[in-house]
């Protein structure tokens, strides 16, 4: 017993603290692969919304037009073809795209359907109307402006991105 | 500082006694490897009940991407191993471990066997134990058709043709199985994942805490 006086650490304890290491290891072992595979959702690299060709360039005028485009949806082993609408109108020189879902609840809006408000976006299931740009109208149900797309022109084609909030 | 979380607990609800009576219990000599090597047989208990451990873990996991539906469920298993990060791993886990749980099982079931520790009073341990063997069995039947791939169906085919080999209730017991008389399809996979997670795994559970219970109450049998 004599020699406890020169060591710090007793059998006791070293046998206590290498178990409890390779014990550790060894959970750690079984249970990071498991974590690591649930949380994959998390850790994907966004996808770096492709663009999607919906229309040619020559197609556009100042007014909002609805134009309809489709693209296949990858969600994890399904591939499914989604569709999506969008008003999209020359400004000057840049092209605007305005996504038709409206902000308050999610409908379609549409682009002077109602007679009243010809030159605003109008969405039937509460009212609410957006101006061009598609802000929206105070006094009307929506919160935010419609959300916009990312755009971009190559070759005479306009291809857009996601829609994402204006604000 | 877990020191002191244990002893703020331990000091309102006195948990010491619950885990001391579970885990701080004597090993005798004749078990302990630390004093005869050949005492490692006395472990295929313990591992067993350690790759179970990990079976079930790692299959939660895996029903996170898999689907028991004959149009998707070959494509999510291709998804789950092939796309998800450690999927090749998570899955080899649940695939080798499953082997594994069975040589371990019949290891454990040769030195039980061979030490005379099934003899009185632990027949109806031993009971038990067969009965834990062929839940392990049944789990290793329904979860190879799982990933629903050629091997996977035509093991089964096979398997279901034994079942109706038996004489008397052969064709009722594959029919209960498959879900239907002839075709292995839809309700067979449902059934065979329904069995697979829920069904088996409750007896699996319920079995091995009769067994453990059963040990702490008769202690480990005497030396040879």
């Amino acid at each position: 017993m004599s020699d406890e006086q020169n060591h710090n650490v007793s059998r006791r304890q070293f046998l206590t603290y290498t178990l409890t290491g390779v014990g550790g290891f060894m959970a750690a072992g079984i249970i990071l692969p498991m974590a690591r595979f649930a949380i994959d959702p998390v850790l994907q690299a966004e996808s770096e919304g492709d663009m999607k060709a919906v229309t040619d360039v020559s197609e556009l005028t100042e007014e909002p037009q609805r134009f309809d485009f489709s693209y296949d949806q990858e969600d994890a082993w399904v591939t499914s073809e989604t569709t999506e609408t969008a008003y999209i109108y020359q400004s000057g020189d840049e092209v605007v795209a305005l996504s038709s879902t409206c902000t308050h609840l999610g409908c379609t809006v549409s682009w002077a359907t109602n007679e009243e408000y010809p030159d605003e976006f109008f969405c039937p299931c509460h009212g609410g109307r957006y101006e061009k740009d598609g802000t929206n109208i105070e006094g009307t149900p929506p919160t935010e402006p419609l959300h916009k797309y990312e755009v971009e022109v190559r070759d005479g084609t306009v291809y857009v991105g996601k829609a994402e909030p204006q604000v | 500082m877990l020191q002191r979380v244990y002893e703020w607990v331990d000091e309102r609800l006195d948990i010491t006694p619950m885990w001391r009576d579970i885990a701080d219990h004597e090993v005798p000599e004749h078990v302990n490897p630390a004093h005869h090597f050949s005492a490692f047989v006395y472990c295929f208990g313990g591992l067993t009940f350690f790759i179970t451990v990990i079976q079930i873990l790692s299959g939660m996991f895996l029903t996170m991407y898999y689907v028991p539906d004959i149009v998707n469920a070959y494509e999510s298993v291709r998804y789950l191993q092939g796309d998800v990060a450690y999927g090749t791993i998570v899955r080899g886990m649940h695939h080798w471990g499953a082997s594994l749980v069975i040589v371990m099982i019949f290891l454990h079931t040769l030195r039980v066997f061979f030490t005379g520790a099934y003899k009185k009073p632990r027949e109806l341990n031993w009971v038990v134990g067969v009965l834990i063997f062929f839940v392990m069995l049944g789990l290793g039947f329904t979860g190879y058709l799982l990933p629903w791939d050629m091997k996977a169906y035509f093991a089964t085919v096979v398997g279901l043709q034994i079942a109706e080999s038996v004489p008397l209730v052969g064709t009722l017991a594959k029919t209960l199985l498959a879900g239907d008389p002839e075709i292995i399809g839809a309700q067979t996979l449902t059934r065979f994942f329904a069995i697979h997670v829920f069904f088996l795994p409750g007896a699996l559970l319920g079995l091995l805490a009769a067994h453990f219970i059963m040990i702490r109450r008769q202690g480990i049998s005497g030396p040879l």
